[in-house]
């Protein structure tokens, strides 16, 4: 019976010690502490550590820069914690933010992750800010949370964008719309199909796999029998690869596209010659599309080149320090409202967020697949298709415009 | 038509691969009644080794028909080294043990492979490397390409090469006189132990070629993709009719031309309100029907400890 | 020292006082593990939850002997019935005091109808078919959401009410007597409430009519049915009863989680129940708890001590704390299996029946 007393102070010591280590060395400022929570372990762990390295990045440019607020030196300190991309885990490491009383989160990546994380932090007393530069479900913005804000465009953008793109280029009049039975996938594919409905084409009913499926051949041989023009598929590269092969493969001739999930550069190898022409969005711009100024610092700081999303989750960070700085405090309570009607010129351009949190005019860019390498052709904002060139040419002048202000 | 025909190639292909792992449940389950639940990631260990040794032999700049072999023919003794340490570390000790324990060892040591698998070839999806080119002929206007006639005539022909094994030689005698009664095989002069590490050797090295025969078909290979083809390969086997070669076959095919054809044509039948989605749950409720109306499978004897 | 220490041990008050000092360690865990970081409640109520299952598990593998590999479909009908009658989605808002009762009794039926088809069933063939079965109960939670949107299929459902009682929010937090009584503290107690009832209706079933009949059955079905044991009957109320403590566990999980999507319910959870089971010892109820708690915390010391050192040493993380958690598993399936049969804290009956089992059978093939 003595059994659970030790066990007690098993875990007191376990944590404690755990713990122990966290405490940052004040040098006469005052420290204000930003977490950022992604999967640093696991299959997406460079994609995790890249969305760590641009809010590091923001905040080190901020301490060197030196921050004032209420009128005392403020040092900005970065708590980098693991979700492991498991929702059961990023509450706990949410609550774990929580209890070391951040003053704002940037994060987490996968939206699955990040929906139930974000009650966490709405619970606390008082509600923490979290942004995201990566998850895209709408649900996260839809629960009525206050302190959630994403910076990154949504599913329900993506989905559209892609779909628009498809009609106005490809002028299908048939599409067979497939998904991988994941919130993702289904949530993309949902999209797609309302849009391309809405724009005249003719949508066969919903085929459907599974995120481990790699025989499609029974899906796509029934799909070849209704013939359509184009074909949609809402899934991660690695069922989107073998999909697109073996419908290569039957013979299928309409154009494949896909979400961002299938949108990487390991769909040449896992499709092989099979993947040339095929069109594919990706949610925000791509990272070489960021002001040159981040670009360049990302570059020196890191040694690499920015992988995905950490241009927006360096605008993220960003955000939380400039509403802090206009609320001339560091408390969630004070900065919140600042933190919501903000108007911000960040590395990925002009952010403003709607009522319920999302980027107002967030950017969407299609790819496709020239002799296997994914080449951006356009970019989708407000409803509009800019030709990427054109887009490439205006920002880099209104970063140019913008560093002569200063 | 065409179509119907394609779906039935596809199932054919989908089969013929259930089938050859499908015999590796056979084999063991005939001779010690052990659902080996880990003989799935021997498949995936077999593609994996597979995955390496070509990915090392392409620069070479060898012709690629001598690169899968060459690929192939490290894979079998590799999944055979596997299957003999699982039998000798995992299964041994237990023999006498209640029925359960051997069936709690099998899942533990499927999350063991697993998970090494994923230490050492990441938990990435890996591409693996399309060397055979693919030719692709028509039939009735349905396409077959040359790597699924290569997957059907390689099962078939280890089927028969089993078949003969079991029923043909001294080895086979000893395997059937063991799985019968492994005591009196035993009185009889069987080495009973040496016959059942065997018997996971064999069926390792067939795991070994399904391992091959599934990556290169489907151009990825994954540490997870054994699990899922492992249970539908188990249902394949029981549905034949467990312990029987030629149901394992049987089993496997029908098994495969079910899914193709549930995945294709059930939604128009339906009003879609069933479809492809439900590709998964075909498998396991031709199990669940096989089990409770004829748990002997198609081609099985009735044996009065399984029902 | 000893001396003294065995004469109080003897002392008839002594079980008393145990208990007493047991009760106020549990009513003041919560608020030690607060102290740390309420990270550590979560985490704990988290391997509370588990226990639930296990112990629920423990009705159909370690009573009955029924090895069910898809009990965690159970959990997934609690889980979902909970959220479906408190959460926005169908615009229901009922009281988790009235759902959770709905949850365990929509899981103990379905507990029946896996049962029934299957009772011919033995040994390992019934675990495949409930394996089997398990992940069609997945599938179809995947599905359900066209033509008729009943699941929301995996997009999941979000915004689940958590529990309220008389104008106490579980989320939200207030302070009382100077403790500030946190949501998951409070989720803690209830919890613990919970547990301490299936503990006690464990405790008594195993050594009832009902709990003797499914060790005779476990032991020999057909002797038991010899015996006049209706095995069809009890067989079922093994599947039920097991069921519906994964159903009450399910309906805790949805409003603790907030959210609740299939992939919550997927084949490796069913595994890591059976594994903290088997681990535990099966049929004995102290031992499936200590499995699950063991099971449960084990993982989490590793992320706070392992990933670190590893970092400081390699200055990165060569194996995952998830990857050391599911090889722990599969060692702790194996190595019990071979060195421990009954599990590290076996039954009383397991273990006589072990020793005997050695000394009839020993170096027979099957």
């Amino acid at each position: 019976m003595t059994r659970i007393p030790v066990f007690v102070v098993a875990i007191a010591v376990a944590a404690v010690s755990g713990c122990g280590d966290k405490k940052a060395p004040a040098s006469g400022k005052v420290s204000v502490v930003i977490g950022s929570v992604a999967p640093l372990t696991g299959g997406i762990a460079h994609l995790g550590k890249d969305n760590e390295n641009g809010a590091r990045l923001a905040i080190e440019e901020a301490n060197a820069a030196g921050v004032k607020i209420d009128g005392k030196d403020v040092q900005f300190d970065l708590i980098s914690l693991d979700d492991q991309a498991d929702p059961k885990v990023g509450t706990t490491v949410a609550q774990k933010l929580v209890d070391t009383k951040v003053a704002g989160v940037v994060g987490h990546l996968n939206s699955g992750v990040t929906i139930p994380a974000s009650a966490v932090y709405n619970g606390a007393n008082p509600p923490i800010p979290m942004i995201t530069g990566s998850a895209t479900n709408p649900k996260l913005t839809e629960q009525g949370f206050k302190n959630v804000f994403r910076v990154v465009g949504r599913d329900d953008q993506q989905g559209p964008a892609i779909a628009n793109y498809l009609a106005a280029t490809v002028k299908p009049k048939l599409a067979a719309v497939i998904d991988d039975a994941t919130a993702y996938g289904e949530g993309l594919a949902n999209e797609v199909e309302k849009t391309l409905a809405a724009a005249g084409v003719k949508v066969l009913p919903r085929e459907r796999g599974t995120d481990k499926t790699t025989d499609w051949k029974a899906v796509l041989t029934k799909v070849k029998g209704q013939n359509p023009d184009a074909v949609f598929y809402g899934g991660m590269d690695a069922t989107g690869g073998p999909l697109l092969r073996q419908g290569r493969e039957l013979g299928i001739k309409a154009v494949f596209s896909f979400g961002d999930g299938s949108c990487t550069d390991k769909m040449k190898q896992l499709a092989g010659e099979a993947a040339d022409g095929l069109l594919c969005s990706q949610a925000g711009i791509p990272p070489q599309a960021a002001s040159k100024k981040f670009l360049d610092a990302y570059k020196k700081r890191f040694n690499i080149d920015p992988i995905l999303y950490s241009p927006f989750t360096y605008d993220a960070a960003n955000l939380l320090i400039a509403a802090m700085k206009k609320a001339n405090s560091a408390d969630p309570a004070k900065y919140l409202p600042e933190l919501q009607k903000i108007d911000y010129a960040g590395a990925t351009g002009k952010i403003v967020f709607d009522s319920k949190g999302d980027r107002s005019d967030a950017e969407m860019t299609i790819f496709t697949m020239k002799a296997g390498e994914l080449t951006p052709i356009a970019i989708i904002k407000s409803g509009k298709t800019i030709r990427y060139e054109d887009f490439i040419a205006q920002s880099s002048s209104s970063n140019a415009g913008e560093a002569s202000k200063k | 038509m065409d179509i119907f025909i394609q779906q039935l190639i596809n199932g054919l292909t989908l089969g013929a691969v259930y089938a050859v792992v499908a015999l590796g449940y056979t084999m063991v389950y005939g001779i010690i009644q052990l659902i080996n639940f880990a003989h799935g990631e021997v498949v995936m260990i077999g593609a994996m080794v597979a995955y390496t040794v070509i990915g090392a032999l392409v620069p070479m700049g060898l012709p690629p028909l001598v690169v899968v072999l060459i690929a192939t023919g490290c894979a079998i003794p590799a999944c055979m080294l596997v299957g003999y340490a699982m039998e000798r570390m995992a299964y041994r000790p237990l023999r006498g043990a209640p029925r359960l324990a051997p069936l709690i060892t099998a899942i533990g040591v499927s999350i063991i492979l697993q998970h090494l698998a994923m230490m050492i070839w990441s938990r990435n999806p890996l591409a693996f490397p399309q060397v055979l080119k693919v030719q692709s002929y028509t039939v009735g206007g349905a396409t077959i390409t040359g790597v699924q006639i290569a997957i059907i005539a390689i099962s078939v022909l280890t089927m028969a090469g089993l078949a003969g094994l079991v029923y043909r030689t001294r080895l086979g005698t000893a395997m059937r006189a063991t799985a019968h009664d492994p005591q009196v095989a035993a009185l009889m002069g069987i080495d009973a132990d040496r016959i059942i590490a065997l018997t996971f050797v064999i069926g390792a090295a067939l795991a070994a070629v399904a391992g091959v025969m599934v990556a290169s078909y489907y151009g990825i290979a994954h540490y997870t993709m054994g699990s899922q083809l492992g249970l539908k390969a188990f249902c394949a086997a029981v549905l034949g009719g467990i312990g029987n070669i030629p149901g394992a076959m049987l089993g496997g095919v029908l098994l495969g031309v079910v899914e193709a054809l549930g995945a294709g044509y059930i939604g128009d039948l339906t009003g879609n309100v069933f479809g492809s989605n439900y590709q998964d749950v075909f498998a396991f409720i031709v199990l669940i029907a096989v089990l409770v109306l004829r748990p002997s499978g198609l081609l099985g004897e009735r044996v009065g400890d399984r029902a | 020292m000893a001396e003294a220490l065995a004469r109080l041990k003897r002392h008839p008050a002594a079980p008393w006082i145990g208990a007493v000092a047991v009760a106020l360690a549990l009513l003041a865990l919560p608020f030690a593990l607060a102290a740390v970081g309420t990270t550590w409640v979560r985490i704990t109520n988290l391997a509370f939850l588990f226990v639930l299952l296990s112990l629920g598990l423990n009705i159909v593998v370690g009573f009955a002997g029924l090895l069910d590999l898809g009990y965690i479909a159970f959990y997934a009908v609690g889980a979902y019935v909970y959220a479906l009658l408190a959460s926005p989605h169908f615009g229901i808002h009922w009281p988790f005091w009235a759902i959770l009762p709905i949850g365990a009794a929509v899981a103990a039926l379905f507990g029946v109808l896996i049962g029934a088809p299957t009772l011919k069933l033995r040994g390992d063939y019934l675990a495949i078919v409930t394996l089997g079965f398990g992940e069609i109960v997945r599938i179809f939670l995947n599905n359900l959401s066209r033509p008729v949107n009943i699941t929301n299929g995996p997009q999941g459902i979000a915004r689940i009410d958590p529990f309220r009682l008389d104008g106490i929010d579980f989320s939200k937090s207030d302070s009382f007597l100077g403790l500030t009584f946190s949501g998951p503290i409070r989720y803690y107690y209830f919890l613990l409430l919970v547990l301490l009832a299936v503990i006690f209706i464990c405790l008594r079933l195993q050594n009832s009519r009902i709990g003797r009949a499914w060790e005779a059955i476990r032991e020999d079905e057909i002797a038991a049915r010899a015996m006049g044991i209706d095995t069809t009957r009890l067989k079922l109320l093994a599947f039920a009863m097991g069921a519906s403590f994964g159903g009450v566990a399910g309906g805790m999980f949805s409003a603790i989680q907030g959210f609740v999507s299939p992939e919550s319910f997927v084949l490796v959870e069913s595994i890591m129940v059976v594994s903290m089971v088997v681990l535990g010892g099966m049929g004995n109820v102290w031992g499936v708890i200590l499995g699950a708690m063991l099971l449960s915390f084990v993982p989490e010391f590793l992320r706070f001590t392992v990933e670190p050192a590893q970092k400081q040493v390699f200055g990165r993380v060569l194996i995952e704390p998830e990857v050391i958690r599911m090889l722990i598993f599969g060692f702790a399936l194996v190595l019990v299996m071979a060195l421990r049969p009954g599990g590290l804290w076996p039954s009383a009956v397991r273990k006589r029946e072990l020793a005997a089992r050695d000394r009839s059978v020993a170096g027979r093939v099957r």
